[in-house]
């Protein structure tokens, strides 16, 4: 019986790719790990391993094509003794699989056993835990959806918890006017910004709070920290991330999530830190970022980036997120303004540093300053709270010491 | 002598020797520095004897109540010397066990004390002599923990014990003085009770085996009187003023009132600080915070190629929570270094430890107590069954004891499992699986428990947090 190769779902969302290019030709014998094919996504561009031994029979779709559906039949590998007579020349398409949304009941205290999740059949069987599938459907998430961590890729409790359906942003382009021009055809990356942004910008009603920060305290204690070893270098950027996870727990009302008829309510500070990478950008996650210490915050984010430069980020690495932070600061921005990075509900958008003349108990004297703006959903945080966090990042910032506690 | 090791670890209890094991099964050329026993405390002087000779206690009890099930026994009675022998003998043959399993993995054994020159590189001395250096690309610091001591309240071996003496005793006191109602001491003062000394329970929190649920502790805390134990909870002992063969105790309670009792030993368990003195932390920049090891979730001191697992990274200080370290900082080490065979690895969930406790009656918990729940903000659902409603706990003439399960109300996560009463150690397990596998209410719910055993309580404990309990 000639394997079928089917169109693969590489990350939780993907619902079609583009097949960049064969890395197999027909007539090929393959075994279970070679790579078959490089695969885009909407985010990225992986590497199609396959899991059966054989000989590559027909291959159906041609390098460079477009939007082809999650399931849809694109080769099929001949097993053993097996000729070429047992392909068929119409390729079956496979039902490609259908998001089904599941309505969720919430009841308190009716912890009666629901019933069974529904499981997007992509033919594939979900393992999941009983709890991770009743988390998962009073989230009102698919199981399937959710990239499992737990032994042979089962969904666990914690996969479900830090799983939000979608997210990404990025500052909007422009092509406009009389100018000579070249159009360039969009990656997925960027129609990805742009209908995400979009959508946030049309639909998050944005408040923007600013404050400045004094930074010299900082300073001092990020030099000595540098000081005391050559294995590691803290960044500004890195007492950044760890104040807003501090102060996300802090202020726990802060890191929240607008869903319509219910707000969600985190009690883990997943950072997203956006990086610019070539045509475009991405945020990638530092989860649970209020437990890790500034020289794990330093590393991971360094190790991120890099992933993010190489293009080699995993779904499980940018999935996600309860907050972001855009920092232009190293590129002398003084203060800018970020949009919402849906589902989540506040962004910071931080500028640069610089020596400016202050006015302290009545005499003027000089600081390092640093201006950041919060951008704020409505729907999910209000003045007052959003004033509160800032408030709290800025008291972080401004006594690093108070990081320690 | 230099030795060459792709991994050493200094220390060969519970959490040594088994990294070391797991190294050797990974192809790693392996050493264990031990300074006196393979096995560790564990072993040598904790979990094991102390089962041995509370095994003796418990015969003993049964033979005491032989008339209860009919049984005739005369002449009752027990040779403190035998009951010690045995226990001793029980961990040599434990240890020589360890010794085999090394040799059968090819794991070299280097007695003496061992210390960090600098990551990579140890030098091991014995009687103060250096037999040799031993270099290593990582290294595992498992050197475990030992008693805690305050100024006032230190140990002689003669009238004044820690577990160490409380496990050779060459006298049976008649009168005991224990300070500290943890695992250890209530362990001790079982054991000295069954065999008939006058024992007096000294806990400065308010209840004893404070770690566990408050209605667990307050359970066991009836039954240890009722047993004849004398429980002083909120009380500190402030004095210990040794006479010649006896100490007259000073005992505060809270309100600041003052008694002395006068006994002819006292144990003292009072907690468990690491051994991290002269191994070459404060050298190497190894940080220490309160007698532990600070190490992050993986083991990792922050010192390259240098780990640190099991009681000298702190609580919960169990056994088998060093050797699941054991296991998991090697498997970290080998995927490093570019394993592909080391799949699904994930640091230890400390909530899912398992705590076992083997006083008379024995006590056992997983998870988060009710109030350590509460305080989460978990709605809760809360399930009992006590003893007295099992068919086997009646037949056995063990009806004292509650099973008690805590859910979270809107997930049917089982939070925590608490149970006190006969066999609960061995009957835990079934709930770590469950929380291990993460199980609702509604698969213990679905499973079918045999009949009749202890274990059946289990599940009417979780019917009963549904309202649905069977039998009571």
């Amino acid at each position: 019986m000639a394997i079928e190769i089917y169109m693969p779902a590489l990350s939780p969302t993907m619902e079609s790719g583009t097949l960049a290019q064969w890395l197999v030709k027909e007539g090929d014998t393959v075994e279970s790990g070679t790579i078959l094919a490089e695969i885009e996504t909407d985010k990225a561009t992986m590497e199609y391993e396959s899991i059966d031994d054989g000989v590559v029979g027909k291959i159906y779709v041609a390098d460079g094509t477009e939007n082809i559906a999650v399931g849809q039949l694109i080769a099929v590998l001949l097993e053993d003794g097996e000729d070429a007579s047992v392909i068929s020349d119409a390729p079956a398409q496979k039902a490609a699989p259908v998001a089904v949304k599941t309505e969720t009941v919430v009841e308190e205290a009716t912890p009666v056993a629901p019933t069974a999740p529904v499981v997007n059949t992509g033919g594939k069987r979900t393992f999941s835990s009983p709890l991770a599938r009743r988390l998962a459907t009073q989230k009102g998430v698919d199981i399937s959806d959710i990239p499992g961590s737990g032994p042979h890729g089962r969904v666990i409790k914690r996969d479900v918890e830090g799983y939000v359906p979608v997210a990404k942003a990025a500052l909007a382009p422009s092509l406009d006017g009389d100018a000579p021009f070249e159009e360039i055809k969009l990656s997925n990356m960027r129609k990805t910004i742009a209908k995400r942004l979009t959508e946030s910008k049309q639909t998050v009603p944005h408040f923007y709070l600013g404050v400045d920060i004094e930074l010299d305290n900082l300073l001092t204690a990020r030099k000595e920290l540098n000081n005391l070893s050559d294995e590691y270098k803290i960044s500004v950027n890195d007492f950044i991330i760890r104040a807003c996870a501090l102060a996300l727990k802090k202020v726990p009302e802060a890191n929240v999530q607008f869903g319509g008829d219910v707000m969600r309510h985190y009690s883990r500070s997943d950072v997203s830190v956006a990086v610019a990478i070539p045509g475009g950008l991405v945020t990638p996650v530092i989860r649970g970022a209020e437990q890790k210490g500034l020289r794990q915050i330093s590393d991971e984010t360094k190790a991120l980036a890099k992933k993010a430069r190489d293009g080699k980020l995993m779904p499980e690495d940018y999935m996600g997120g309860t907050f972001s932070i855009s920092n232009l600061g190293m590129m002398g921005i003084k203060q800018f303004q970020a949009v919402i990075n849906p589902p989540q509900a506040a962004i910071l958008a931080v500028g640069s540093g610089e020596q400016r003349v202050i006015m302290k108990d009545g005499a003027v004297t000089s600081a390092t300053v640093m201006s950041v703006n919060l951008a704020c959903d409505h729907r999910a945080i209000d003045g007052a709270v959003g004033a509160k966090f800032l408030g709290a990042i800025k008291t972080y910032l401004e006594h690093p010491s108070t990081m320690l506690l | 002598m230099t030795q060459k090791f792709d991994i050493v670890v200094l220390g060969g209890g519970p959490g040594g020797y088994v990294a070391a094991i797991r190294a050797a099964q990974l192809g790693f050329k392996t050493a264990v520095i031990e300074r006196e026993n393979l096995g560790g405390i564990c072993l040598n002087w904790g979990c094991i004897p102390t089962k041995a000779l509370l095994r003796s206690a418990e015969v003993f009890h049964n033979m005491k109540h032989a008339a209860d099930y009919g049984l005739v026994a005369g002449d009752l009675g027990f040779d403190l010397d035998k009951v010690v022998s045995r226990s001793r003998g029980i961990a040599a043959q434990l240890s020589g066990g360890i010794g085999h399993l090394m040799k059968k993995n090819k794991i070299t054994v280097i007695e003496g004390d061992g210390k960090l020159v600098k990551p990579g590189l140890l030098t091991v001395s014995k009687d103060g002599k250096k037999v040799a250096d031993v270099q290593a690309t990582d290294i595992i610091l498992a050197t475990g923990a030992r008693a805690r001591e305050l100024p006032h309240l230190k140990a002689d071996g003669k009238l004044v014990w820690t577990y160490r003496h409380a496990l050779t005793p060459n006298v049976m006191p008649k009168r005991l003085l224990v300070i500290g109602s943890g695992a250890i001491g209530i362990e001790f003062a079982s054991f000295y009770n069954e065999l008939g000394a006058n024992v007096t329970v000294v806990e400065m929190l308010d209840r004893v085996m404070p770690v566990e649920d408050a209605e667990i502790s307050a359970f066991a805390e009836k039954s240890f009187k009722k047993q004849g134990l004398n429980i002083m909870t909120s009380a500190s002992v402030t004095k210990l003023d040794k006479k010649k063969n006896t100490v007259v105790c000073t005992v505060e309670g809270k309100d600041g009132k003052a008694q002395t009792i006068e006994v002819d030993r006292v144990i003292v368990a009072i907690g468990i600080t690491g051994n991290v003195e002269n191994i070459g932390l404060e050298e190497n920049g190894i940080k220490v915070d309160r007698g532990h090891i600070v190490a992050d979730e993986w083991g990792h001191t922050g010192v390259k190629g240098i780990h640190a697992i099991g009681d000298l990274t702190g609580p919960p200080w169990l056994a088998h929570n060093a050797s699941h370290e054991g296991v998991i900082v090697i498997e970290k080490i080998a995927r490093d270094r570019g394993n592909k065979d080391i799949k699904d690895l994930h640091p230890i969930d400390k909530g899912n430890i398992p705590g076992c406790t083997y006083c008379r009656p024995q006590v056992a918990s997983v998870g988060m107590t009710e109030q350590a729940a509460k305080d989460k903000g978990h709605k809760i659902r809360v399930g009992r069954f006590p003893f007295m409603g099992n068919g086997k706990a009646i037949a056995l003439g063990e009806a004292e004891g509650l099973v008690k399960t805590v859910f979270d109300a809107k997930t049917g996560e089982l939070l925590g499992a608490h149970m006190v009463g006969a066999e609960v150690t061995e009957m835990i397990q079934g709930y770590v699986i469950a929380r291990t596998l993460e199980t609702t209410e509604a698969e213990l719910m679905h499973t079918v428990f045999a009949h009749p055993t202890l274990s059946e309580m289990m599940h009417e404990s979780v019917l009963d947090a549904y309202g649905k309990a069977l039998h009571f």
